[in-house]
């Protein structure tokens, strides 16, 4: 049991996030609050990429003294897998710009109807409507 | 030449979008020519793909020249080639007469509002050419943003729903990326090919199933598959006509395509349909998304917010067929993206004509008047409202003919009854326009309309024909398409 909580916290932890974030997008009345959650699940779900890409003992996927004529037996096993990280760098643009735009709708949104709390803008908007 | 095909079809839309905010800079107007060239030569693109792939076999691009799995690699093949084609033809019809509705709605908005548009296109032929997983999930990264742009420049509450429509998008990308980890992991590759070669092998892994569900979850939301719709009618309602004629007929289709290709190209049907009850679970959300979707139908007062409702019943119809798993599901699933993307297309064209013209889409505001000011448009909205009842010669009837038959060939009576009762919910929703807008006199007292016709200005009537002329026409020639392009598409084990 010791052992698999060893090897696996970090999984653990970062589901424990996927959790909070959640949380918070279903239940804070608040926008920027429900944004907040939005941006914990997005980082949460990049650490559980990169956290599975880690190896024990292993380094960077740098190749040294390549192309300068000396021969290296390569092996996998002392490399991290550096594809999830790429792939991540990717994510996190995607997060950045979905976050910007978000920021963008909550502007216009305050000065329309000046609230960011969702129950008054509901009420605005019924008023509004009806 | 044909070789750099899959590859054009989103980077000719792509490159026109950087370039769009360039040009709009040296001269207002000559964003929206260039978006309109665009379009149009990603749509000749488009049908010149489908042509060598209904000719040839599918073509595959290997992006610089890395051989897939390790590279990312472009596919067209039957299925992907006639969904870029649809989107393309159906995006350029609309694109006709976006111009004069942004002209309308959104004065001094053109440069960024067409901008975004490219954008939006770029990313669903990017979804639909890709053959890989990650690559899919930055391409629905890239409509999405712009979806909430050009969702969110509509009426005045229309922030509120870009921003619904933003934490639902994003949460459902997050699961699917989520999912994927798990798909990564087990099979070490993210090529949609290779990935479908390695899956028979870790089938009992119980992690699987975690993704995969984590990965229709994502794609449910994006499809608005009930009852994960709670974005859209808020989204296709306040969104400005231009874009609810864009987002509603191809929008959710891409999320469609990316459950079909999902499930039984890279899971395979083996897994969805026999070990996993994914298919099923698909199917009879579906069922309820279709019944769910005609009532409340029924109950809007708006045209556009009724529209928006049908068309959570209508993606449920695709849901159906591909839940179905079987030949004839998946033909009606495919042949009703088509249809239902024409149908929806003028039904929303005829929308925003009224708003044009009458300043207003209500229903409880129709009579006779407006017939008499808008024949042509009235017409086309006929036509579109039979086809979506389901009366032959026109579209919708054929691929309910295809849905059906799929579920009889189940043995799922009570599908056949779902299908039925269905078009029976959209008789009523779309006679009760109809019997206004032909039959109720104008009421006495009111102030007098404006003497003679005022129907739409042609640019944007000739779209809205257009498609409805188009309904008439898939439904003369379906088994044409179902023959030449459709029954080309057959993934393994179905």
């Amino acid at each position: 049991m010791r052992d698999f909580l060893m090897g696996h916290y970090a999984y653990a932890a970062s589901l424990g996030l996927v959790v909070v974030g959640l949380y918070a997008i279903l239940v804070k009345r608040n926008l920027v609050k429900k944004l907040i959650g939005l941006n914990i699940l997005q980082a949460a779900i990049i650490l559980i990429w990169v956290a599975a890409a880690s190896r024990p003992d292993a380094t960077v996927p740098v190749l040294e003294g390549s192309g300068h004529g000396v021969e290296h037996a390569i092996d996998a096993a002392d490399y991290l897998n550096p594809l999830p990280h790429t792939l991540m760098l990717t994510a996190i643009v995607v997060g950045v710009a979905t976050t910007g735009v978000a920021f963008a709708l909550l502007i216009s949104i305050y000065r329309r109807y000046g609230t960011l709390d969702e129950t008054e803008l509901l009420n605005e908007m019924r008023e509004a409507g009806g | 030449m044909t070789d750099q095909l899959p590859l054009l079809i989103p980077v000719v839309l792509l490159t026109a979008a950087l370039a769009a905010p360039l040009v709009g800079l040296l001269r207002h107007h000559w964003t929206y020519r260039l978006a309109l060239v665009a379009v149009a030569l990603d749509a000749g693109v488009a049908i010149w793909g489908l042509v060598e792939v209904v000719r040839n076999g599918e073509i595959r691009y290997e992006l610089g020249g890395w051989a897939p799995p390790i590279g990312i690699e472009y596919v067209l093949d039957p299925l992907s080639a006639f969904f870029a084609a649809v989107i393309a033809c159906v995006a350029l019809i609309v694109m006709i007469g976006a111009r004069r509705m942004v002209e309308v709605e959104l004065p001094e908005k053109e440069v960024p509002y067409f901008a975004a548009v490219l954008l939006l296109l770029a990313g669903f032929q990017g979804i639909v050419v890709t053959g890989d997983l990650f690559n899919l999930y930055v391409f629905l990264e890239i409509t999405a943003l712009a979806g909430y742009a050009l969702v969110a420049v509509g009426e005045r509450p229309s922030p509120v729903a870009a921003f619904r429509y933003l934490l639902l998008g994003a949460t459902g990308a997050s699961f699917y990326l989520l999912g994927l980890w798990f798909v990564y992991n087990l099979t070490g590759s993210l090529n949609m090919a290779d990935v479908a070669a390695i899956l028979p092998a870790v089938w009992d892994n119980p992690a699987l199933a975690i993704g995969l569900s984590l990965m229709v979850v994502g794609m449910g939301v994006k499809m608005a598959l009930w009852p994960l719709h709670g974005w859209l009618p808020d989204a296709y309602t306040q969104a400005p006509s231009a874009t609810s004629a864009l987002i509603a007929p191809i929008g959710t289709k891409v999320g469609a395509y990316a459950l079909i290709r999902i499930l039984f190209f890279v899971f395979g049907a083996g897994l969805v349909r026999d070990r996993l009850p994914v298919a099923d679970i698909v199917l009879w959300l579906s069922a309820i998304g279709i019944v769910y979707g005609s009532i409340m139908a029924i109950a809007q007062r708006e045209l556009k917010r009724m529209l928006a409702y049908s068309s959570v019943a209508q993606v449920a119809y695709i849901g159906l067929g591909i839940g179905l798993a079987n030949p004839a599901g998946l033909v009606g699933a495919v042949l009703h993206v088509v249809n239902h993307a024409f149908m929806k297309a003028a039904l929303f064209m005829v929308a925003g004509n009224m708003r044009a013209r009458l300043g207003h889409s209500d229903i409880s505001r129709m009579d006779a008047e407006v017939r008499r000011r808008m024949p042509w448009t009235m017409a086309a909205f006929t036509v579109g409202a039979l086809s979506m009842i389901g009366i032959p010669p026109t579209a919708g009837f054929f691929s309910k003919w295809y849905l059906a038959s799929g579920s009889i060939d189940e043995g799922l009576w009570i599908m056949v009854v779902v299908i039925l009762a269905s078009s029976l919910l959209n008789a009523v929703y779309f006679f009760r326009v109809l019997e206004r807008a032909y039959l109720r006199p104008p009421p006495e007292g009111g102030e007098p309309a404006p003497a003679g016709r005022t129907e739409a200005r042609p640019v944007m009537l000739a779209p809205t024909l257009i498609f409805a002329v188009g309904i008439v026409l898939l439904g003369i020639f379906n088994a044409g398409i179902v023959t030449t392009v459709i029954d080309l598409i057959r993934p393994g084990g179905l």
